[in-house]
């Protein structure tokens, strides 16, 4: 579905990513996970051309991205990140709305789809539809930029930390949300996340990257059994010490 | 009401229709030219930042003298096409003022559109691309509503500015209510300045509140208030392009244009001149308020039809004679020749008085000191400060009066000639360089010191018309000779004191001399 072949980015003397190769299978979530300046989200972006590679080839169902014009590339490939970026000047529904409008789809086309993806991602659409960005909360803020990646029906779903900045109980409601969206959307989703458990919840394979290479790709199991380093087993050993701490919480009496 | 006020809102219609349509027109200019630059320039950085310079470079030369430098460049323009392509392009009037606002206009809206698009968030705009936007998609999507609020501050900006400046467009030729503050300073007409303070403030106040209004109704998506307010500037403008399309295309015959420099003597001869078009049923119209270069080089370039110039200017400043012959006749001659092989001017008529430069005292003063003639004033002079009109001390009459007479003062100064007369009057200054035939010299009880070396050219006062003029309208010529040897100096100085001291309008004061010179009377201005 996804192929990365040989791909790197150079900002000057500096190589942010190197010669990184790997493929995302079609309907599979791969998380590319790394601590800040391991090259993760330029990875990321250069799947869909918001970074242009310096050398390298992205293949989506065997063609090479920088064949296709940017804007047109962009339409089929759903994408949402931390700092959503929501347009202020628009309702939520045109903001959901956006790249069908883009792609020319009828009026009511638009309206039904927009209608379906709120009720998705669990907001109301009755209630939600014409209200500002302003006028939510961050995590209705970060639902919507998921509903408005998802709008156009993409294939490839490309998620960089969309649940970064939210409480821990708003994180969790929305990591099942996207399970419970890919149980009905069969997209190819690459999540982006510095934090090891929600690696470790949604992620089919996980990608581990330092300083822009690719440190280890395997299952959430094989990481935790078959770390490839040290870098990998200490990264493992944080969710173990936590559950550790949380078990001995639990097991001991209480009073 | 007073007569006073009266008076001057009768001219209101004309002045207020065409000071909007400057404004107007100049701010879409500048709207249309600065947003596109600003975009571009936000896309550049580098070549943003030279943008953003050369505007505002722009911003600090002088408002008045950004409009003043458009006439001779439009002129040599104008001489430039006329060779090459046939066409003329008018060198005073409404160009001048339009290109010189315009200019003025960029620099706000420049600035404010690199910032606009500078403040969106970038989050915004990364979203704004992955969507699937183009960039000009997410330019017009985007970028330029989010940065609109900005946009419009800076329009808002340029529009108190250019309806402020427009007033300035009166001395390159326009119409605007600077006509009003202009000639309302010279002929002392408190009425008039303050008409065309207030209307020019209000103006500036209803642009600005449709502009804001406009902008709101667009933030806050209220079609009503959008449409109110599009409805309202869409007007504005459309009278002013269809007055301005219906000037330039009209087949009506051109009416005769008649300059005025911007004195009172200027205003009563300009009323004068019309009075005596309009008797042949030519049309006439009265370009007032004219810089003192502005009005010849219009009538050389066919911009101005007629008005009156003095023969010692002419000499000194166009023929740049520095010799100084004493024979009023020999002068005249010698103009008369020059301007009609030079410049295709006619001479058309002496008027018989001189309005030369002299210096003032006061009575009281000159009489204490003994002062009477030029020479005596030689030995006072390093204790006594003289004041001047804005060009007197860099004119070669002043060079010649320091030749001949060795005169230094202990200061120059130099103010609006409005004023110059009340300061030697209150005793602020010592001497005035006054024109011989104004009344203000009888008004404040000044006495005029006697040339005795004969340093200062006479200044026969003489109507010039354009090569234009004596082609076209052989009979609007004859009625201009009629003038000849018509006003003598003392129906001159009385004709300026009642305008100046006796506060009547200069037109009211033209229309008596006419009536009587029309009943062959010998004209008295009380």
């Amino acid at each position: 579905m996804i192929e990365l072949e040989q791909l790197t980015k150079r900002y000057g003397g500096t190589i942010v990513v190197d010669r990184l190769s790997l493929q995302v299978a079609r309907g599979e979530l791969l998380v590319l996970l790394g601590g800040s300046g391991s090259g993760k989200t330029t990875t990321l972006k250069m799947i869909n051309r918001l970074v242009e590679p310096s050398a390298g080839r992205v293949l989506i169902d065997g063609e090479d991205v920088m064949t296709v014009p940017p804007a047109t590339l962009r339409r089929r490939i759903g994408y949402a990140f931390q700092q959503v970026g929501l347009f202020p000047h628009m309702s939520v529904g045109e903001n959901v709305g956006i790249t069908p409008a883009l792609l020319g789809w009828d009026a009511a086309r638009i309206a039904a789809r927009v209608a379906a993806l709120l009720d998705l991602v669990e907001l109301d659409p009755a209630t939600f539809r014409d209200r500002r960005p302003a006028e939510l909360s961050g995590g209705q803020q970060q639902r919507v930029g998921v509903a408005r990646a998802l709008a156009a029906e993409p294939a490839v779903l490309l998620l960089d930390e969309p649940f970064g900045a939210l409480d821990p109980l708003t994180r969790d409601r929305l990591q099942q949300s996207l399970t419970a969206i890919r149980s009905k959307v069969g997209v190819t989703i690459v999540f982006v996340t510095h934090d090891m458990v929600e690696a470790l919840l949604l992620g089919d394979r996980i990608a581990v990257l330092r300083e822009g290479r690719l440190v280890q790709l395997g299952t959430p199991a094989e990481l935790l059994r078959r770390p490839a380093d040290a870098y990998v087993a200490e990264l493992m050993e944080t969710p173990l010490r936590q559950r550790r701490v949380v078990d001995a919480l639990t097991e001991s009496p209480q009073d | 009401m007073s007569d006073a006020l009266r008076d001057q809102l009768v001219l209101l219609p004309t002045y207020l229709a065409a000071h909007l349509q400057l404004s107007l027109l100049a701010l879409l200019l500048g709207t249309a030219v600065s947003v596109p630059a600003g975009i571009w320039a936000s896309r550049r950085p580098r070549a943003g930042r030279v943008a953003l310079g050369a505007a505002s470079v722009l911003q600090t030369i002088p408002s008045l003298a950004l409009l003043a430098i458009m006439v001779p460049a439009l002129a040599a323009l104008g001489r430039a096409t006329q060779a090459s392509l046939g066409v003329t392009v008018p060198s005073i009037g409404f160009l001048p003022a339009l290109i010189g606002l315009t200019l003025y206009s960029v620099l706000p809206i420049l600035q404010n559109t690199v910032t606009g698009l500078a403040g969106v968030d970038p989050a915004v705009v990364e979203a704004a691309r992955a969507v699937g936007m183009t960039d000009r998609q997410r330019l017009r999507r985007v970028e330029l509503p989010l940065a609109l609020p900005v946009i419009v501050a800076g329009v808002r900006t340029a529009t108190v500015w250019v309806v402020g400046l427009a007033t300035l467009s009166t001395p390159v030729g326009a119409p605007s209510l600077g006509n009003y503050i202009f000639s309302g300073l010279q002929t002392r007409n408190l009425a008039a300045v303050l008409v065309g303070c207030v209307a020019a403030a209000a103006l500036a106040l209803v642009l600005d509140a449709l502009v804001h209004a406009l902008e709101r109704g667009v933030r806050a998506r209220r079609r009503g208030l959008v449409a109110v307010a599009a409805l309202a500037l869409a007007a504005l403008t459309v009278h002013a392009a269809a007055t301005l399309a219906a000037g330039a295309f009209s087949h009506a015959r051109r009416p005769v244009a008649i300059g005025a420099k911007t004195f009172t003597e200027q205003y009563v001869l300009s009323a004068i001149l019309a009075g005596r078009v309009a008797a042949t049923g030519a049309p006439a119209r009265v370009v007032p308020s004219l810089g003192s270069t502005v009005a010849f080089d219009a009538l050389r370039d066919g911009a101005l039809d007629c008005y009156v110039d003095y023969s010692g200017t002419i000499w000194a400043t166009i023929m740049r004679r520095s010799d100084v012959p004493s024979d009023r006749g020999a002068v005249l001659a010698e103009v008369t020749r020059f301007l009609r092989e030079r410049a295709d001017i006619t001479v058309v008529a002496a008027l018989g008085f001189e309005n030369a430069y002299a210096l003032v005292m006061r009575e009281d003063r000159a009489r204490a000191a003994g002062v009477r003639r030029i020479s005596d004033l030689v030995a006072r002079a390093p204790e006594l400060t003289i004041v001047s009109d804005y060009e007197f001390f860099s004119r070669p009459e002043w060079r010649a009066l320091g030749a001949a007479y060795g005169l230094r003062f202990a200061a120059e100064r130099s103010m609006d000639p409005s004023l110059m007369y009340q300061a030697v009057a209150a005793g602020d200054v010592d001497v005035a360089s006054a024109f011989s035939t104004d009344g203000r010299i009888a008004a404040f009880d000044l006495r005029v010191l006697d040339d005795d070396r004969g340093a200062i050219p006479p200044y026969d006062a003489v109507v010039l018309a354009s090569a234009r003029l004596v082609r076209e309208e052989p009979r609007v010529v004859a009625a201009l000779a009629s003038l000849e040897r018509a006003i003598d100096a003392d129906t001159m100085r009385r004709m300026n004191a009642a305008v100046d001291h006796d506060g009547r309008s200069p037109e009211d004061v033209a229309r008596e001399f006419l009536a009587h010179v029309d009943a062959g009377s010998r004209p008295r201005v009380r």
